[in-house]
């Protein structure tokens, strides 16, 4: 530090650049609030998990080009699914939501953010489907096939972590079903899932940092969406993937917020979501389209044992008995997630 | 930087009425400025944790996953502090003792961490020391990635808390040890180390109270795996995403109390340590 | 002369792999796809307008933060008052919150549900996921440097002087321009410049209150993890480039003035 004391006259510069700062201060503050009062009326905030991103690069860009969609504008939000319905629960001023798995869609409900009828349209709030699948990467070095290859020793696998990740709950429940589908008991099948855990060695916060963490080179397979695989391998990275012959149908919700400042043009949009062209380009980002005639332009198979989360109760019943504090994927993951 | 000023005597000569004396304006603008950024919305999270009652706050802490993290946090900055602590008084003994070229640019360097913004530092260590990695070094998602991400950013602190304390240090007390016949390791010890240690416990307080908190350097290279490589901080960004806030509050509030103890308990050793010395 | 040596190459050795090489890689990351894809990452208008999130958050929090520091200082070093010393504690604080729970805090006090959140919501003040909410984070996280280095510097240079302007008749305000300001300025200028290194990499406390409005919400340090999970790994690397050239920026200001302060 300085020994002597530092006298004179304050230089020119010196107290210009105070002065800077002050009035940096005010412009700043001046045009803060500028800019909240220009917020146009036709601005939409959309709320959405993070996998269909690139999805809605193409969907917004020709819903501009539409009647309804000139002249409105979109601000997007994108986070791992319950993270972005806790935002939009604790305030973020989002007109649309989309969510990947129905329950982030139900506490909204509850917390009366979204109507109760929200899912009462021909494909009951759904307006994409997908399937989880086992990524691997080119070539299958390990030589994945199927479920039971996952638990072999030695096979690294990446999953999103269940507590924040909505993908990964498919992802467990797909595993879970699985099991159940070629008759194992449900010891055995959370037997299973304990097996699998051994084997997780990196559980991310969303789907797409585990797609992320996979494709820098982490991990032997991975469990994902169908959907964002096959993105991954439109950007240009040399995964494959197995579709399992039985696997969970993935099924996503969106709604309109009701304390939307614009819920016709919110309406509008979702309405757009289910036409012709913003379901093929869902399609083209891999996703399975919900309109049937859409669908069938892409061709998917369907895999022979496919089975839906009202298989096993509906979300709500899932929720509680498999990833609640006291469910039994909860406590596989206590009991077995310490043990690797 | 911040170490600097630490650990001074209480004792002020500027102390007493200045031209700025009786203005209690400033006090009151002072207060209210650190009362409503600060000590409310911290009290915040401290009401928040102790909603539930005693019973709801130690469920939350001692639930499996944030032991954990809490472990894993406190270990990994144990040994942070460790290192920092041999490491940091090595670096500011070459850049004072010794001569070379470049030195300047070394010294520098030692800030680097401070200046650069801690999710750029956790993404160039994952670039470098993750999958793929050109030099064939692979630690991410492992707990000691957690340790190089804390070294990391926790660089400055000790290095730049010693470098001017071995400046400012007498050499005839070296020399006098010398000529008795002490060698290099001895002098080190009983002559240099000691009047270091304020120096380093400062450092080492400031290290471990960063490496209990740190978010952004170990969050792209730890993976975020449960029982594994999740730290505290991490854990509580996934609670207050997952909606679990006084799971969050509690936690946090373990971090604070630790962080608080750390730099307080470090304050007092030093002042004992200084008195000893005197 | 071997010890020395060894020492040097050890020390070297250590700041080569944890500073130099990380650091170096991302700069040859970025620029090894050349310089055209460099400036069309960071001149896409998501990274431009986090840009300048980030300048506007960081410039109101300098300045917020200096006007608040040279206070404190004042108040701490010249008044004599009972709790001073946990007044001066209070404002170190922030340098032990993990940036987290900065963001958590803020979010229990001014989010919609939190104690002041509902109030301000009535009245059509949003705080937590927009604009504000990211300023007062990054005010938070900065908040100490400008008293920690102004403090001392105000302890050392004393009273006389001050003493006698005001006895020759000059206002407080006029003593305070003519006489404190010029003796506090190193280290006013040093806290000022720590001040901006944090505020411009602030990520933990900003990542919790910002909602990440993609072009509205997102600063520069939220852009770098945005595009790193949005498979772009260029533009997370040269929106850290932009990030690290300013750290190097502020790098050179810190070592520029501590010269300066030190001749």
């Amino acid at each position: 530090m300085s020994g002597e004391p530092v006298t004179g006259r304050v230089g020119r510069g010196y107290r210009a650049a105070l002065a800077g700062i002050a009035l940096l201060l005010l412009a700043v503050g001046a045009s803060g609030c500028g800019a909240a009062a220009q917020e146009g009326e036709d601005n939409l905030l959309m709320a959405s998990y993070s996998t269909p991103r690139e999805a809605y690069d193409g969907i917004l860009a020709s819903y501009a080009r539409t009647e309804a969609g000139s002249g409105v504008t979109f601000d997007r939000s994108f986070g791992a699914s319950g993270e972005v319905s806790r935002a939009v629960e604790a305030g973020l001023p989002a007109d649309v939501v989309g969510f990947s798995l129905e329950p982030d869609m139900t506490r909204l409900v509850e917390g009366g953010a979204v109507a109760e009828d929200w899912n009462e349209d021909e494909y009951r709030g759904m307006v994409t489907d997908s399937v989880v699948v086992i990524a691997v990467r080119e070539g299958n070095p390990k030589d994945v096939e199927d479920w039971d290859d996952l638990t072999e020793p030695g096979v690294d696998v990446i999953t999103p972590s269940p507590s924040t990740s909505g993908g990964a709950k498919w992802n467990f429940m797909a595993a879970y079903g699985a099991q159940r589908a070629r008759g194992h008991s449900e010891e055995a099948a959370l037997g299973y899932i304990g097996d699998l855990l051994e084997n997780i060695s990196v559980q991310d916060k969303s789907a797409r940092e585990a797609m992320q963490t996979f494709i820098i080179g982490r991990g032997d397979a991975m469990l994902a969406y169908e959907n964002e695989v096959i993105q991954a391998q439109q950007l240009g990275y040399d995964l494959e993937y197995i579709v399992p012959e039985e696997t969970i149908l993935i099924e996503n919700p969106y709604a309109v917020v009701e304390t939307s400042e614009n819920p016709r043009e919110a309406e509008d949009f979702l309405e757009y979501l289910l036409s012709p062209e913003a379901q093929r380009i869902f399609g083209e980002k891999g996703y399975r389209p919900v309109v049937p005639e859409v669908r069938d332009e892409f061709g998917y198979r369907e895999p022979p044992g496919l089975f839906t989360i009202e298989d096993y109760g509906g979300w709500e019943t899932v929720d509680e008995e498999f990833f609640g504090s006291e469910g039994s994927v909860t406590g596989v993951v206590e009991e077995r997630g310490t043990g690797g | 930087m911040s170490a600097r000023g630490s650990g001074q005597a209480s004792r002020i000569p500027g102390a007493g009425r200045g031209a700025f004396g009786r203005n209690a304006l400033g006090r009151g603008v002072v207060l209210m400025y650190l009362s409503l950024l600060v000590l409310i919305p911290l009290s915040a999270v401290v009401w928040t944790s102790t909603e539930g009652g005693v019973a709801a706050f130690w469920q939350a802490i001692s639930s499996p996953e944030a032991l954990a993290a809490l472990r894993l946090t406190f270990g990994a900055a144990l040994v942070v502090v460790l290192i920092n602590a041999v490491a940091g008084t090595l670096i500011a003994w070459v850049l004072v003792r010794d001569s070379f070229w470049g030195q300047g640019f070394v010294n520098s360097v030692i800030d680097l961490p401070f200046a650069l913004p801690t999710i750029v530092a956790g993404l160039t260590l994952l670039v470098l020391y993750g999958p793929g990695s050109p030099v064939g070094i692979d630690v991410a998602y492992s707990p000691v990635a957690v340790v190089v991400a804390l070294l990391f950013v926790s660089l400055p602190f000790v290095v730049r808390a010693v470098q001017p304390v071995l400046m400012e240090l007498d050499r005839e007390s070296e020399e006098a040890a010398a000529s008795l016949g002490a060698g290099p390791l001895t002098i080190f010890l009983r002559v240099i180390l000691p009047s270091l240690m304020p120096a380093i416990l400062g450092g080492s307080g400031l290290t471990f109270a960063r490496s209990i908190g740190e978010f952004g350097a170990v969050v792209l290279i730890t993976g975020n795996i449960a029982f594994e490589t999740q730290v505290a901080s991490v854990y509580i960004f996934g609670q207050i995403e997952g909606g679990d806030i006084p799971a969050a509050a509690a936690v946090s509030v373990v971090l604070l109390a630790f962080s608080l103890l750390a730099l307080i308990g470090l304050n007092f050793l030093q002042d004992r340590w200084t008195r000893h010395e005197d | 002369m071997k010890t020395r040596l060894t020492l040097r190459t050890l020390a070297l050795g250590y700041l080569g792999f944890l500073i130099i090489l990380p650091v170096a890689s991302i700069f040859w990351f970025t620029f090894s796809d050349g310089l055209g894809t460099f400036w069309s990452s960071v001149t896409e208008p998501d990274a431009v307008s986090a840009f300048y999130l980030t300048l506007i958050a960081a410039g109101v929090a300098v300045a917020a933060n200096t006007v608040f520091g040279v206070l404190c200082a004042i108040v701490l070093v010249r008044h004599r008052f009972p709790g001073k010393r946990i007044l001066g504690a209070l404002t170190d604080l922030p340098l032990a919150v993990s940036p987290v729970i900065i963001g958590l805090a803020l979010i229990l006090v001014y989010g919609s549900g939190g104690w002041f959140g509902g109030w301000l919501a009535e009245r059509g003040i949003l705080i937590i996921f927009s604009i504000p909410g990211i300023i007062l984070a990054t005010i938070f996280a900065s908040l100490p440097f400008v008293v920690r280095e102004v403090a001392p510097v105000l302890r050392e240079v004393g009273i006389e002087q001050e003493q006698a302007s005001s006895t020759l008749g000059a206002s407080p305000w006029q003593t305070f321009w003519l006489i404190t300001l010029p003796s506090i300025r190193h280290g006013l200028t040093y806290g000022v410049v720590l001040t901006t290194a944090r505020a411009l990499g602030e990520f933990g406390a900003v990542a919790v209150v910002s909602g990440r409005i993609i072009g509205r919400t997102e600063t520069l340090t939220l852009h770098v993890e945005d595009r790193f999970l949005a498979f772009d790994l260029t533009g997370a690397y040269a929106a850290s480039v932009v990030l690290a050239l300013l750290a190097l920026g502020t790098l050179f200001a810190m070592n520029f003035f501590n010269r300066e302060e030190k001749a």
